[in-house]
């Protein structure tokens, strides 16, 4: 199976002999990180190779298309609830950028005592099931090969199943997971010698799955009250699961911290981010920064939370980091949606290499402020770990509450989180291992009395287990006759089957569409006016997403989503044709058999010069270097003075520019225009074609004259334009 | 416990350490910190990690269940519960999944219990 570019992923091919899929590889792949890179004009320091297939950003049309690929691995959280839609946002995210998918959990599957098997819908995420890990899986063995760079899977191991999600990852060929128990015990309040004993377990297994493994650290500053104050916590948390995790056999460079810069503006929050970052790097050389994004400021505003995102990659560039994680900026309001995957994937992009190469020239100081308060950091971790053992160890300090208290360490308020050692979801769940102990598998953790049977490995007694024998996997299709995904196929075949198209933003014909509106009235009534608009637009479920204050009085920015029962058959579409557009050679050899020769000026009160001085200019590519002879007579032309000019000159076309839009004023003075020529009896022989920004072609061409052209028009779209209506009308007489 | 920041009288013996000694003490007290429950973790099982084996010996996840709480049950969580169906296999002279599909059905509980006491009197002697 080979995924066309111009075709969408057949979900049903996908699901086709899953039962028989084994994955193409196990383990993280890393980007190919180069130290010198020239891609276009331009040599990059901090990027690896280039995608086969990919979409660049908006304004790589200006520098010849090209899509250049950070260094560090990019993260997209993908959370519909239907693992057949995230499929379709995992293939968006890859050509935008993303090589590490993380798909997030179902509400409730940590206190799910056992795996969960077939495809029913989740909350917030999927639940995850050996089904659904396969076909996504697969899908992504098929979407790496059509965007040609490695992707990593990603989803979690914690819970009271952890050991057996692990192995069910391995099996799999999942490449990434987060494993913490710390994460478990303060939480999702799972018993702690449980959430200990089972990581152990789990790590072993990711350890031979080669799989990169993610701390839980970043969710102390996602739930202390003020987040920067657990700064010298996070190293500690950051450290018992990193220390852990090298027990249990996972490699360093496997083990990524996850790190959140604390703060967002309007605290000036490079002042605390940098100094903490920098500590970080410095405890933790060996280790992998995952870098994530600060959620806990995070409001309905994508702006908002896109320039905080911003802010973040710069403390990742000043730094380092190994992944970039990458946030929704839409988190802050609903499930995050398609586009806003592709939106986050895209700042990361732009971001880090627009910042490429940074600290060939700047240097963060060695002295004053930033050494000052990095080491302070250090310290106050240091400490927090002294206090840990006075008081008996790690179980100890969380029944006292040490843990995620909002005091900067060492001061105290009193309201961390506390445990019980004998409470919580699995407590008093683990069993002492006798002497005669045996487990008969591979990646096994601890005591295992392998010599009472004289073997050398332990799954050596059963010929091998799975991990050396992949065909022992029992693969379970579907439990839940109702909750799955053939039940949800059967029901959005048309959005599949058919040419009828739907809005989505997350799931296949869910019909929900985002409506911008600004209203010259306060910030409450705005929202109840918005909502009746809403109606009167036939919108169901209308929900108000986000509200920007304009000014108290003067006005309010509403954004609010609502569901469309509208659908388009594209089968019945009119689509113009587009245009052709002629090479350059064509186009200097149409010139040079019949001369072409024009007058040009900005029309009206409007002193825009560059856009016509790009589509004239040899030195912008434009129509002069086709021999076409140019006389442009300037800005704030009067469209009688350029009609003289074309009189004088005997031009074939006129080419005005309109830039200014006010009050139609750039239509009006294309219809003048025509007047114009008509009056003096040249209308016949002379083109009339305009240009701006703001022209919509067909309403151009409504106003009379010959053509208009829109953003992103380059010479050669109006050179191609005139020579193939000049030659139709020599044709013609 | 509350109690204000009084990281200026508590750091007093770090405040000669040069930075690479801040950056071994860090790690040497984590060492402390987490050894002993590495330590714990080697000596204790879970349901969650017997079924993780029985997973690994071919079993799907619904049967994986089944077996550990009936080990749980019959008090074999020490052996291990991929130990008992290993253990039944040799007895009964049967394949691993053999092994796994009797116990499920209620069988060969107590022969495994038996062999597992003769073989513990035998390396007791």
């Amino acid at each position: 199976m080979v995924l066309d570019p111009n075709e969408k992923i057949d979900i049903e091919d996908i699901l086709k002999d899953l039962d028989k899929y084994s994955p193409k590889r196990k383990g993280w792949t890393w980007r190919n990180k180069k130290d010198s890179i020239v891609i276009g004009d331009f040599e990059y320091k901090n990027c690896s190779d280039s995608l086969n297939n990919s979409v660049p950003l908006p304004s790589a049309k200006y520098f010849g298309s090209i899509d250049p690929q950070p260094d560090y691995s990019i993260t997209t959280e993908i959370a519909s609830g239907r693992f057949e839609d995230d499929i379709r946002r995992m293939r968006m995210a890859a050509w935008h950028g993303a090589d590490h998918i993380m798909v997030i959990r179902t509400a409730g599957q940590s206190h799910f005592d056992g795996l969960i098997e077939g495809t029913p819908q989740g909350v917030g995420g999927i639940p995850i099931t050996r089904k659904q890990i396969r076909a996504q899986r697969k899908a992504l063995d098929l979407i790496e090969e059509e965007v040609g760079r490695d992707i990593n899977y990603h989803s979690y191991v914690s819970g009271v199943a952890g050991p057996e999600i692990a192995v069910m990852f391995a099996e799999e060929g999942v490449n990434g997971a987060h494993q913490d128990p710390q994460y478990n015990v303060l939480y999702r309040n799972i018993n702690m010698v449980r959430s200990f004993v089972d990581a152990a377990e789990s790590k072993r297994i990711m350890a031979w799955a080669d799989m990169a493994q993610i701390d839980g650290a970043h969710n102390a500053n996602a739930t202390a009250r003020e987040s920067w104050k657990v700064m010298p916590e996070l190293m500690v948390q950051h450290a018992i699961n990193s220390m852990y995790s090298v027990f249990s056999g996972l490699k360093k460079e496997n083990i990524c911290l996850s790190t959140v810069p604390p703060t967002a503006p309007p605290a000036p929050c490079l002042k605390i981010d940098l100094p903490y970052a920098v500590a970080l790097r410095e405890f933790f050389g060996e280790y992998r920064m995952r870098a994530q994004m600060n959620t806990k400021y995070m409001e309905s505003s994508t702006r908002e939370a896109t320039v905080t995102h911003v802010l973040n990659m710069l403390v990742s560039r000043l730094t380092s980091a190994d992944i970039q994680s990458t946030i929704t900026p839409d988190e802050g309001r609903n499930v995050p949606w398609h586009m806003y995957n592709i939106e986050a994937c895209d700042t990361a992009k732009q971001t880090l290499v627009g910042m490429d190469d940074i600290l060939e020239m700047v240097e963060l100081k060695k002295d004053g402020y930033l050494k000052n308060k990095t080491r302070e950091l250090k310290e106050r971790a240091v400490l927090f770990m002294e206090e840990i053992i006075e008081c008996g160890g790690y179980f100890e300090a969380v029944e006292k509450g040490f843990f995620v208290d909002s005091g900067l360490y060492p001061e105290r308020n009193e309201d961390g989180i506390a445990r019980s050692i004998d409470g919580g979801v699995g407590a008093n769940t683990v069993y002492g291992r006798e002497d005669d102990y045996f487990a008969p598998v591979t990646a096994h953790f601890g005591n295992n009395n392998i010599e009472q049977y004289n073997l050398k490995n332990p799954s050596d007694a059963i010929g091998g287990c799975t991990f050396e024998n992949p065909k022992k996997i029992v693969y379970i299709d579907e439990l839940d006759e109702k909750d799955n995904v053939d039940v949800r196929l059967k029901e959005n075949k048309k959005f599949r089957k058919t040419k009828i198209i739907k809005p989505e933003v997350e799931w296949l014909g869910d019909g929900i569409v985002q409506v911008e509106i600004m209203l010259p009235t306060g910030s409450r009534t705005a929202e109840f006016a918005a909502i009746e608009l809403g109606k009167k637009m036939n919108l169901k479920d209308i929900e108000v997403i986000h509200k920007e204050v304009m000014h108290p009085a003067e006005g309010t920015r509403i954004q609010m989503k609502g569901r469309i029962d509208a659908s388009i058959d594209i089968g019945k579409l009119k689509i113009p044709k587009e245009p052709e557009i002629l090479t350059d050679d064509e186009i200097r050899q149409a010139v040079k058999e019949s001369p072409i020769r024009i007058v040009a000026g900005t029309v009206g009160e409007d002193e825009h010069s560059v856009g016509l001085r790009e589509i004239i200019d040899i030195k912008h590519g434009g129509i002069e270097k086709y021999g076409i002879k140019c006389h442009y007579l300037g800005t704030s032309v009067s469209c009688e003075k350029l009609v003289d000019a074309a009189i004088e000159l005997d031009a074939d076309a006129i080419l005005m520019s309109t830039i200014i839009s006010h009050d139609k004023i750039h239509y009006r003075n294309m219809k003048l225009m025509n007047d114009l020529c008509i009056e003096k009896g040249i209308r016949e022989k002379v083109l009339i074609i305009a240009g701006g920004t703001q022209v919509i072609p067909e309403t151009a061409v409504e106003q009379g004259i010959d053509a208009g052209f829109g953003r992103g028009t380059k010479g050669r779209h109006v050179a191609t334009f005139l020579v193939k209506k000049l030659g139709e009308a020599d044709n013609e007489s | 416990m509350e109690r204000k920041d009084d990281f200026n009288d508590r750091r007093s013996h770090l405040e000669n350490l040069t930075d690479e000694e801040l950056k071994s003490r860090f790690w040497e007290l984590s060492e402390r910190i987490v050894r002993p429950m590495i330590d714990m973790a080697g000596k204790y099982t879970s349901p969650s990690i017997e079924r993780s084996i029985l997973l690994r010996m071919g079993f799907s996840s619904i049967e994986t269940k089944a077996i550990v709480e009936q080990t749980i049950d019959r008090g074999l969580m020490g052996k291990g519960a991929g130990h008992v169906v290993y253990r039944l296999s040799l007895i009964k002279e049967c394949s691993i999944r053999e092994a796994g599909e009797m116990l499920l059905n209620g069988n060969g509980w107590d022969e495994v219990i038996v062999s597992f006491e003769e073989r513990g009197n035998k390396s007791g002697s």
